[in-house]
């Protein structure tokens, strides 16, 4: 099985890349398998499904964050995918809180970014970015020539060595060269793990306590003036 | 990327129907104008020149350089793309200051002395547009005008492309005989997408596109030329009047009479 991880901020085309990815992977007479990790709400499963017959999945993540989701869920869901027949799953994910990454090793990490979204984007999403693959750039069609080389550049200086691809996904613009880095995708091997370091912390938030102010939480804490201190075991 | 010529082969109309026009070629110091009504698909052929299509966009056409098609996998360096496209856009997204923003681009772009390129660029554009450009104000807050007459400079100065891709500069309310007086001392390939009879009269050549394709090839005529001279003092006439009213003046019979009585024709 070959792993590739779809991560970007909401509305930044993610899923029209993929469409058109899958398109031509069915033209070559490949197996995808997709799975969606959204928080809420998503019906892009039961769009490809109709569009291209693949099986799908989704999965809400919920109280979780979608990439602690997408750890707690992937091994199952590799395996899902074996039994369907497919060679590929391509799992699309909407990580938000930018201190983690998806992207587990031996599988290829694509950050998707929209063009029109600022300057300081590439300096603003972390390891969403640096420790992807590939950085794909949509809506190339929405900004002048000047502005997406030095887009272009502000995200290579944030994750040097990353492959940059920009496109126009609506018309299909762009999309070649993607395929041609996935098609060299090595297989997946378990067990699997992260890339990079996650963040260290137990989120107070996320087991309950509402109340404002560090002396009601524990774990990594700080003040205003980003000093850090720890309360705790 | 040592650029002579470049060719485009034709591909299919919106109706799927062949391109009468089956391939044109430009080389450095051509002036080509692209015309036709609106929706026609002239920006979509500007796209495909900027893309290198090689029978991978909608339209199937294929853009070689110096009769050599462009690999398909081809991805140029940004630093030395050979084309600079100045689409219709007359705002910038990008919400970095003008300076800063020419900086980047002029390193991405491998300039030795950016200061002084930046100086060239604004000087520039400032030459194209009515209220100056100033170093400190964000890209977002230019006026349409300022975009455009930046984006222009930009391109020939920072960019410094041999092929030069311009989508409709009439529209934006700079000086488009000037623009094309001070691009005509840049030795490059100048494509224009227009509706400006002048602009496509000063040109080499004309496409003409209906429904998504290329219909007939129109070289300038010497008669043609012969009438560019009369509709570029028309032309300056008209700027006199619309600086008249810019700058408050009343535009009276007699002011129109000093104008138009100095026509030569």
């Amino acid at each position: 099985m070959k792993l590739v991880i779809f991560a970007g901020p909401p509305t930044c085309g993610k899923t029209t890349v993929i469409r058109q990815i899958i398109k031509r992977m069915a033209l070559k007479q490949i197996k995808t398998a997709y799975l969606k990790i959204d928080v809420l709400y998503a019906d892009d499963d039961s769009i490809i499904a109709k569009e291209f017959g693949i099986p799908v999945k989704k999965i809400y993540s919920g109280e979780l964050c979608p990439d602690h989701c997408n750890v707690v869920v992937l091994d199952e869901a590799v395996e899902w995918a074996e039994k369907t027949g497919a060679s590929y799953l391509f799992v699309e994910t909407a990580g938000l809180c930018l201190r983690c990454s998806p992207y587990v090793e031996n599988s290829l990490g694509i950050v998707v970014l929209e063009a029109t979204s600022g300057m300081n984007l590439p300096r603003k999403i972390g390891p969403m970015l640096t420790l992807a693959d590939i950085s794909v750039i949509t809506k190339i069609d929405l900004i002048s020539q000047a502005e997406r080389e030095v887009f272009r550049y502000r995200v290579l200086a944030s994750a040097k060595g990353i492959t940059v691809v920009e496109s126009n996904a609506l018309y299909g613009i762009g999309i070649d060269p993607i395929v041609k880095h996935i098609l060299k995708t090595p297989d997946v091997e378990f067990p699997m793990f992260l890339r990079g370091n996650p963040p260290v912390g137990t989120c107070t938030i996320c087991v309950g306590k509402k109340e404002i102010g560090a002396k009601n939480h524990f774990g990594v804490l700080r003040t205003l003036e980003q000093e850090l201190y720890y309360v705790g075991e | 990327m040592n650029v002579e010529k470049i060719t485009v082969s034709g591909g299919y109309g919106k109706d799927g129907s062949e391109e009468k026009v089956k391939e044109f070629s430009m080389s450095v110091g051509d002036i080509v104008s692209i015309v036709g009504p609106t929706g026609c698909g002239k920006t979509t052929l500007i796209n495909d020149i900027e893309l290198f299509a090689n029978r991978n966009t909608p339209s199937g056409r294929r853009i070689s350089i110096n009769d050599e098609p462009v690999p398909e996998d081809f991805i140029f360096d940004p630093a030395d793309h050979p084309i600079a496209l100045i689409s219709q856009h007359t705002n910038f997204l990008s919400d970095l200051p003008v300076e800063e923003f020419l900086t980047i681009h002029a390193t991405v772009r491998g300039a030795r002395d950016a200061e002084s390129i930046i100086t060239e660029t604004l000087s520039f554009a400032n030459e194209l547009t009515g209220e100056a450009i100033l170093k400190d104000i964000a890209m977002t807050e230019l006026s349409g005008g300022q975009t455009r007459s930046l984006l222009i400079a930009d391109a020939v100065v920072i960019g410094n492309s041999p092929i030069i891709l311009l989508d409709e500069i009439e529209n934006a309310g700079i000086h488009r005989t000037k623009a094309l007086e001070l691009l005509k001392k840049y030795k490059k390939i100048f494509v224009f997408v227009t509706h400006d009879p002048c602009i496509a009269l000063m040109s080499d050549f004309r496409i003409v596109m209906k429904n998504g394709a290329m219909q007939h090839l129109i070289p300038t005529c010497q008669e043609e030329k012969n009438v560019v001279g009369k509709m570029k003092q028309i032309d300056d006439m008209m700027l006199n009047f619309r600086q008249v009213i810019r700058s408050g003046d009343e535009l009276t019979e007699s002011v129109f009479n000093d104008s138009f009585n100095v026509l030569t024709f």
